[in-house]
This record gives structure tokens, sequence and C-alpha cells, in this order.
């Protein structure tokens, strides 16, 4: 059985297409079998939603009068830094930027109450964002200060534009000291008090793609809450991740980069989110369809927890050394139960990444295929895959001093 | 004749592991004159201790008590109001799940929906923060 994107877009437009989430599908086929199910089912979809760090969104301000030239100059979105080395009114805001009065970790640990993923929550959400541009000034572009009020609608472009999201899997990150860590995995409780993961398992758009055969550049996907599409693979992107006998990988595997403009999208789906001791980030909600071209598709399509493993790694000593040790690894079935067993001690688990969220993802992207609003979208490049060799690169430091 | 002002305060300590078996609420007695009502308490023998009281005594026995406290290493952190949820803005993500010291926060095992139980709360506040997108708030 083989079906190609443009027969399932024809179901599409009739509103006869099936489609399911990556969660019913594996009922589906445990019912049915792959063969029948693959026959019957045209599209998986689905969800994520999680912090994603290397988020950002880049705007185009709109010329003042007289003229200003930002770029080399300094630009701030409600006290919050934005990058300016680009053209006079084009700027990109980071979603881990902060006030540069912030406390920081001054008194560990910083609360980290508002950066720049909290201001793109907040243009999202419509609201007005002070601005704040110091230029040099020049014949062209005399100005050298502005102080306005600034809002989505009032700028030309506004584009969401994610470096690296929708991590295939992630570590479960616990603490063997004996002191509280505060970490970009959340607050890990000593001796091994806590043991937090960020993924969401069986419905995550890569574990359900693990070989990248479907989504490519140019994937049409849900995007904080509008529609978005793959730009690009992910920065670490790293397809040669050791992997499972079902391709599933069992370390960080494949990354997305996404871009989408942010105007359609929601503050449901884009969230300011602060680790404590850490810094801000961006909540992003991702969803990616899935079109069953084949069983083979299908079969990976119907992954389950049990399935997906996960490594247990260190944040006291192994990660921030970056040594390679992992202490175990536990399916996502073991971390949804609650509890996982590290060196024989009993340690609960919790999520950073919202699952009954990424059901809803799914289930919105799948409300929209069916209704015939969502088309999906050929790939006109491929992600690299395992084929390519790319294997993520320590830094190697190099003295800046030469010798003689 | 001046009646010593006194005070009644609900607070959480956090001891390290090292703390956990010292006499330490003993010395708040013994040298400090205090009386203490425990709300909760749980230590467990790997990780720290967590105990929340009512201290009550004169205001100056219990500022001294609490400079003698942190000074040993006790995090000390006063009990608040009222703990509640804004259901706005939590995502379900669970994160609070395991800092949450008498299990108000439970995952629904089908639906994934982080259930939120006030009446177990006993407001110490150690969600507010640990919450990434901040969702606990404090009623003032
Ligand atoms: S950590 Fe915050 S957002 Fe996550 S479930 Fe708990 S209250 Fe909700
Ligand atoms: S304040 Fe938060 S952590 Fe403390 S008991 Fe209440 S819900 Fe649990």
């Amino acid at each position: 059985m083989t079906k190609s994107i443009a027969e399932i877009n024809e179901k599409i437009a009739k509103g006869q297409a099936v489609v399911v989430t990556a969660e019913e599908v594996i009922d589906l086929v445990r019912k049915k079998g792959t063969a029948k199910a693959a026959k019957e089912v045209d599209v998986v979809t689905t969800g994520t939603f999680g912090p994603m760090c290397s988020s950002g969104a880049y705007f185009n301000l709109g010329h003042s009068q007289p003229r200003i030239k930002a770029g080399g100059g300094q630009v701030y979105l409600n006290d919050v830094p934005a990058y300016t080395g680009i053209a006079a009114v084009d700027i990109f805001l980071g979603a881990t930027a902060l006030p540069d009065d912030d406390p920081r970790n001054r008194s560990h640990p910083g609360e980290f109450k508002y950066g720049g993923g909290h201001v793109i929550e907040e243009l999202v959400a419509g609201n007005d964002v002070r601005l704040v541009v110091n230029a040099h000034g020049t014949d062209c572009y005399p100005r050298r200060k502005i102080e306005t009020w600034i809002n989505l609608q009032s700028m030309n472009e506004a584009v969401l534009f994610n470096i690296r999201n929708a991590y295939q899997n992630y570590n479960v990150a616990v603490n063997l000291g004996d002191r509280t860590l505060y970490t970009y995995m959340g607050v890990l409780k000593p001796r091994l008090g806590n043991a937090n993961y960020s993924t969401s398992g069986q419905l995550s758009p890569l574990f359900n793609d693990p070989y990248y055969k479907t989504i490519g550049v140019g994937t049409r996907i849900f995007l904080g809450g509008g529609v978005g599409y793959v730009a690009w693979h992910g920065t670490q992107h790293n397809p040669g991740a050791l992997r499972t006998d079902k391709g599933v990988p069992r370390r960080g595997g494949g990354t997305l980069a996404v871009i989408g403009d942010l105007k359609q999208m929601s503050p449901r789906w884009l969230v300011g989110t602060s680790f404590l001791g850490y810094g801000a980030t961006l909540t992003v909600g991702i969803g990616v369809p899935i079109p069953i071209l084949s069983e083979e598709i299908l079969e990976y399509a119907a992954v389950t927890d049990e399935e997906i493993i996960a490594p247990v790694i260190d944040y006291f000593e192994a990660y921030p050394q970056r040594s390679p040790e992992v202490l175990g690894e536990v399916t996502y079935a073991q971390l949804k139960s609650g509890s996982i067993k590290i060196k024989r001690k009993q340690v609960p688990t919790a999520s950073l990444s919202s699952y009954s969220r990424a059901v809803e993802i799914a289930t919105t992207l799948k409300g929209w295929i069916k209704k015939g609003e969502f088309r999906l979208t050929e790939p006109v490049a491929p992600l690299p895959g395992v084929e390519s060799g790319i294997i993520i690169k320590p830094m190697q430091e190099r003295p800046l001093e030469k010798e003689g | 004749m001046t009646v010593a002002k006194t005070v009644a305060r609900k607070v959480v300590l956090r001891f390290p592991h090292r703390l956990v078996d010292k006499p330490i609420i003993y010395r708040l007695v013994k040298d400090y004159d205090l009386q203490f009502n425990i709300l909760k308490a749980s230590v467990t023998p790997e990780e720290e201790g967590l105990l929340i009281l009512e201290l009550s005594g004169s205001k100056k026995s219990y500022d001294d008590a609490v400079r003698y406290l942190t000074g040993v290493g006790v995090e000390l952190q006063p009990l608040v109001k009222d703990v509640f949820r804004n259901e706005e803005r939590c995502t379900h993500c669970g994160a609070c799940v395991t800092i949450c010291p008498v299990d108000a926060f439970v995952v629904n095992p089908k639906t994934r929906v982080v259930d939120f139980h006030e009446t177990k709360c006993i407001a110490c506040a150690l969600c507010i923060n640990a919450c990434p997108v901040r969702a606990m708030e404090v009623r003032l």
C-alpha cells in the first residue's frame, strides 16, 4: 500500500480524509493490524508543548519620522534587549533575553520573572509593549532616541523563528548531589529527590517519524496556535544518535527549526516561562501532521511510550562537566507511572512538557485537517538523516596566545 | 513594667541533610524559650528535612531564634496565607508534582491533567517559583 501527499490532499479537500492523533493510532493499529490501519488512515497528528529556549521572533518596526537606525544601536521591548545587528528597523528578540537590570543569580536562585519569552507572549496577546531605541544618528537616519508604545498590529512583519525546537528525545534530569539544583530542567532535589523529563513521548512529532521520512523543509505545521513551517533542521540536529531496533533515538536525536507569522498565533500556545535560578524562556506548542504514505510510516507513527527510551543524567556532576555518564535508561511508560528506579532508589518523576496540552494540539490539528482548513505540504528538501553522518560536535578550545 | 511583645508565626523550615539528626528544635525550646506546634514534618533519610511549625514566644527570642536557624544553615520561610492556581495560566506540565511536600498536585493517569487539591495545600509556597509559567499565586 502506498499513497501520495497529493492523493491525501484530495481527500482532505473533499472532507474525506481519515485523521487520527498519534495517541489514537496506537489503539487502531492494535485492533486492526498495521496493513488494514495503513489503508484506512491518511494522516496522524502529533503534538508537543514544552519550554524551548532556542525560540525567538524577528520584527520590522516601521520607519519613524524622522528616521532612526536601530541597526548597530540598542533596542528594548519592555526593557528586554533585542538584537539589532541587522538593517535599520529590523530586530530579533530571543526568548531567553533578560532586562539589563534583572538581578539574575546575584541572589541565588534568581527568579527570572520576565524575559524575551514573556515579551513574545504579551505581543501575541495583543498588548502594547514599550519600545526604546538608542541610535548613533546618521545623515540619512538622524534620530538618536525613540520611546513609544508598539504592538503586533503596528509592525510590518512579526515572525516567530525558532532555531531549535521539538527535540526528538531528551534527558531525564536527576541530582546526585547534596544540595538543591536550579536548572533548565526545573528544580532538582538533592540525593535523587526527583527526576524531571521533558517530551510528550508517543505524541511528540519526531518520535513518530524517527528517520524524518515525511517531515522535511517546508512541512506545514501547527505552530504557536497558528500555522507555521519547518524552515530547516534545528541546531544540534543529531540524526546519528543511538537508536533502538525500531529506530527510535535513545538520546537527543533530531531537532527542527520552525517559522511562522506571529500575528496569527495565540498566547495560549506561546507562554513566557521562568526557570528558577536558570533564566527566562518560552513554552511553545508545535504539532506536525504525518502523512501515512506507507505501512512502514504508519508503523513508526504507532510508537508507544513503552518503546521510547530516555537516558537518566546527573545534573550535579555529569551534565555540567559534560561527562558522558548515563545513570540508566527508562521508558516513557515508566516515567509516566510516577516514579522510576535509579541506583536502587524509587525516584518520583515530573514532566516539564504538558502531555494534556500536547493532546490538545494533536486534536486541534486533526480538526483543521478534517475540516479542510489545513492541507499537507510536500517537503522541498529532506532533513539530514542517519546517512548524512552528522554527529554533534563538542567545543574544542584552543589557547588564543600563540607560542613563539 | 513593660510586657514583652509576643509573636506567633507559622514558618517553613528546610534542613539540609547534614542537620536532619541535630537537636535543633530542642534548642529552640531550651535556648530561645519558644513554644512550637508541628503542623507538618517530613524527613526522609536521603533527602532534606522539611518542617512546618508554629513558633510562639517573645518577639526578641523569635528574632534571635531565626538568626540562629539561618546561621546553622536552615532555610526559613514564613508560611503564606493562601495559595491558589491561576487556572488560565497553568499548562498542566506537572513540574510542581514532586515539589509539593503534601502531594497537593495529582496527575490524572488517563488525561495527564494536573489536579490541584486546594484543601491539602498548607501554603508553604514552595511551588510559587518552581512553577515554570508561574501559575501558582499567593492570595493576599
Ligand atoms: S508547574 Fe505550574 S503550570 Fe505546571 S502543572 Fe504545576 S501549576 Fe500547572
Ligand atoms: S504552597 Fe504549593 S507546594 Fe506548598 S503545599 Fe501548597 S500546593 Fe504544595
